[in-house]
């Protein structure tokens, strides 16, 4: 068994799985509910001044007959009055010491609120502040939410404002909805953060219906644009944690966010760098339970690695994200189709003649059946057909022999050697 | 209706539920949407079975129904009717990776839901001013119909029974295909503006030289007839019956209770045995075997035919062959006494000759037999037509189905036989297709 304690900028938890700030982390009930179930850590619904919440406010993404690929809210901050979720901290905490509560907070970019909730929160013995410089709808009209954390400077300020009141650490919560996210990241870090958190939910519309025309969801006829997340933005999240994690000048911890559903997701995030991560969408669609298995997933992966503990897989993928330059020109792969695996279903012919290079053939076998087979010579190697093969094993790339390597970035130092 | 009676004709109901809608979106979302599929080639109709599953995955049930249907116009039928598992579904890629979409069931679900709303799928096409008979409107006449009224023919079709559809209508049991389906199929055809004249007999009725005279073409798509005798002693006596003939009864809504509690004998093991077998068990038969001189392995009954018919408890006695029926004082059948059979080498049709085993009759004590042994051809109308025939299966050019006077065509099970082919609705609605192709093919140059 691998240990899987983590100490993250200072806060300390049992396993790197934390529930994420959201609905699943409303009351106290829910969270005592999480740390029953397992859940190592909880970042508790942003705090702030109460807000009115609207009906309807959730919808989900819904492909190929599966539910919840995607997930939308228009949800606000906590509707609880401050004095109710900080009794209920209070009580959560003093029932579960061994477990991490981290208070989210969302106030306006003033100094003075910054210092005040800090000072509040912290009295009723978090482990730790996360302050939502990231959610895209509702806050943000009043200059809260991403509306901070789309800029560097606002983000800069408010963290060094939160520093100066804070005795716990202080993770920032980055906003997706911006160009490049290490500006932000590295504001973060400038303005004094212990780490930062990413990512917070994408601007969406989920959808329009066909037959009352209204948006998806609708409140009373009328929509607005909600924070999208769920398995669909892993990917984009993934990305901007290796973004950050290999930028030497953002020299903190990160907390990755974004579509993680199983130990498999939280183990990618982490070997691009993530050292806890935390959980929400799936939490929604599931319930507290899934974190059995991703605690038991996690545990005999890393058996199965030969690790010790956790951190050991932290950042391990780091120094494999470069940029498109540094990528070799040199190197190819094609495309093989493993007969014994074949059934016959040409999807990797029609995807490589519609949409990529046309060099998936028919021929007819000695015994007059016909098959598939790629013509090696003009394949480029894009993976298209592996990705649409539904059959495992069927279609594998192989590794050509290759020249020395040579990088885009090379080529051009090279040419302007000889060039000059 | 009183009760009792309302409870007799529910046995009689579709036995096959439609699919859950969970399950039809599950199933459909499943399929791989392969290119240059073989489903579709195994398909007789060639129907477009990835693009139909496809449409029922997007909500397009409309075009689902048009795919279908443009291939096969009595597909709501041949989704009850057709061995999928040899056709569509044999033919699956995912049979070697997991287990083969259920297409039948998609199909049905599909036809279903446009026999519940309707939609206009097709139109009659522009009036070309060329006149075409068809004689026998089952399916494979109903096909060549629609296809000629698609390509603007004026389209007669003659029907000697009070309904269209042929077997569809009369000869398969309700509980696998109720004969609304196949009047369905019927009235999408009639809204193209085809005529259908029933209980009108070609050679009787409507003199054949009217037909010859007063069309362009001619399509004799008459199927087959009854069951031929079983050439034994006994076949006379009263408890005999023609399978045909039964299931067209029960088809028509006639429910006897004279099976009540009795013991029957159904002698055959094709598809008509085993639909009067479970017919008969339906019916309140207390014991139906079914008798067949050849084994399993020759029975031309289809695998999800025989299962349904265990299912249904029916017994089955191989190797058997009924030597005479006999009967009490009253003529009532008490027994038939059967022989049994060793199969020998293989025969013309590739399959074992059975060969009896002298002086070991035995007596099988029943009070009903039933014959499904095949069928008759309707020889006195192939040569009223002077028609080229072989035994009465009409001799066409394979790519044509023009007989031997070029100005008839014929299609369906009057072509069937001598080892060709396989005597199902599928087959029949492609003929049927094909044989309008060819008549507008022919008498395109002429318009």
């Amino acid at each position: 068994m691998a240990d899987l304690h983590i100490d993250f900028a200072g806060i300390k938890s049992k396993n790197p799985f934390w529930l994420a700030s959201g609905p699943p982390t409303n009351t106290g009930y829910q969270v005592q509910r999480a740390f029953d179930a397992g859940w190592g850590g909880a970042v508790w619904k942003t705090l702030g001044d109460p807000v009115i919440n609207v009906t309807s406010r959730f919808s989900g993404l819904n492909y190929g007959g599966q539910r919840v690929a995607g997930f939308n809210n228009i949800e606000l901050i906590t509707d609880r009055p401050l004095e109710v979720n900080l009794r209920e901290i209070r009580e959560t905490k003093r029932a579960y010491p061994d477990h991490a509560i981290i208070a989210s907070l969302m106030v306006e970019p003033k100094q003075e609120k910054w210092h005040e909730i800090v000072k509040r929160v912290e009295d009723v013995g978090v482990d730790g502040l996360e302050l939502n410089f990231g959610c895209p709808h509702g806050m943000a009209e009043r200059g809260m939410g991403s509306a901070s954390g789309q800029v560097p400077e606002l983000v800069e300020k408010q963290t060094y404002w939160t520093k100066e009141a804070a005795e716990t650490p202080v993770i920032v919560k980055l906003t997706p909805n911006i160009t490049d996210i290490t500006a932000t990241a590295y504001a973060a870090a400038q303005g004094g953060a212990d780490a930062i958190s990413m990512i917070n939910t994408i601007n969406s519309l989920m959808g329009v219906d066909l037959d009352t025309w209204n948006t998806i969801p609708n409140v009373a006829g009328k929509g607005t644009h909600g924070g999208y997340c769920g398995p669909a933005v892993k990917p984009i999240a993934l990305s901007m944690v290796a973004e950050c994690a290999t930028q030497p000048d953002i020299p903190v911890p990160i907390s990755g966010i974004g579509g993680i559903e199983n130990w498999q997701d939280a183990a990618e995030f982490m070997l691009m760098g993530a050292s806890s991560v935390q959980v929400c969408t799936a939490a929604m669609h599931h319930g507290f339970r899934i974190v059995e298995d991703m605690i038991d997933g996690l545990n005999n992966y890393l058996d199965e690695k030969g690790l010790a503990s956790v951190s050991d897989l932290v950042g391990r993928s780091v120094s494999k994200y470069k940029k498109w330059g540094d990528l070799d020109l040199n190197h190819k792969v094609v495309a093989r189709i493993n007969q014994d695996y074949c059934i016959h279903c040409n999807k990797c012919h029609i995807a490589c003649e519609d949409a990529a290079h046309q060099c998936i053939e028919f021929y007819t076998e000695s015994d007059g059946t016909r098959a598939l087979k790629v013509r090696e010579q003009d394949c480029v190697g894009c993976n298209l057909c592996s990705i649409v093969c539904p059959a495992e094993g069927a279609i594998d790339m192989i590794d050509q022999p290759s020249d020395v390597s040579m990088t885009w970035n090379e080529r051009q130092r090279l040419i302007s050697t000889f060039g000059g | 209706m009183d009760s009792a009676a309302t409870n007799a004709w529910k046995i009689f109901d579709e036995v096959k539920p439609d699919m859950k809608p969970k399950e039809v979106m599950e199933e459909a979302n499943r399929c791989l949407f392969c290119f240059d599929a073989p489903c579709m080639k195994a398909c007789p109709t060639h129907i477009d079975v990835p693009l139909f599953i496809k449409k029922i995955t997007t909500g397009n049930m409309k075009g689902s129904a048009r795919i279908i249907m443009e291939a096969n116009p009595v597909a709501a039928t041949c989704a009850r009717v057709c061995p999928t598992e040899e056709l569509c579904e044999g033919a699956c890629v995912l049979n070697d990776a997991s287990l083969p979409i259920m297409i039948g069931d998609l199909q049905r679900h599909t036809m279903n839901w446009a026999m519940k709303n309707n939609p206009q799928l097709f139109e009659a096409g522009e009036q070309n001013g060329k006149r075409v008979a068809v004689i026998g409107a089952g399916p494979a006449g109903l096909s060549s119909a629609r296809e000629l009224a698609r390509y603007g023919y004026q389209v007669t079709v003659f029907e000697k029974q009070a309904e269209a559809g042929g077997l569809d209508t009369y000869g398969i049991v309700p509980f696998r295909l109720p004969k609304h389906v196949a009047l369905w199929e019927v009235e999408q055809i009639k809204k193209l503006g085809v005529s259908i004249q029933t209980n009108t007999e070609v050679g009787k009725d409507v003199s054949i030289q009217a037909v010859l005279d007063g069309f362009d073409a001619v399509i004799l798509a008459i199927g087959m007839a009854h069951v031929p005798p079983l050439g034994i002693p006994g076949e006379e006596l009263d408890g005999v019956f023609d399978a045909i003939q039964l299931i067209e009864r029960v088809k028509s809504g006639h429910v006897t209770d004279r099976f009540s509690g009795k013991k029957a004998v159904v002698i055959g093991a094709g598809n008509t045995a085993i639909d009067a077998a479970t017919c008969l068990k339906r019916l309140g038969a207390a014991r139906v075997q079914i008798v067949y001189r050849r084994s399993e392995k020759e029975m031309t009954a289809y695998p999800f035919e025989y299962r349904f018919a265990k299912e249904e408890g029916i017994e089955f006695r191989w190797q058997t062959q009924p030597k005479r029926i006999e009967g009490d004082e009253n003529g009532n059948v008490t027994s038939v006494v059967c022989a049994p059979i060793m199969l020998g080498e293989k025969d013309a049709s590739g399959r074992r000759r059975p060969i009896e085993i002298d002086n070991a009759p035995f007596p099988m004590n029943t009070d009903v037999v039933v014959k499904a042994i095949g069928q008759m051809r309707d020889v006195p109308l192939i040569e009223a037509f002077d028609l080229a025939h072989d035994h009465g299966v009409v001799a066409v050019d394979p790519l044509t189905y023009q007989t031997s006077n070029p100005k008839v065509y014929a299609a369906g099970d009057v072509i069937f036989g001598n080892g060709k082919g396989e005597a199902m609705v599928v087959a029949a609605a492609e003929q049927g297709k094909k044989t309008a192709q060819a008549i507008h093919e022919q008498l395109l140059s002429k318009i």
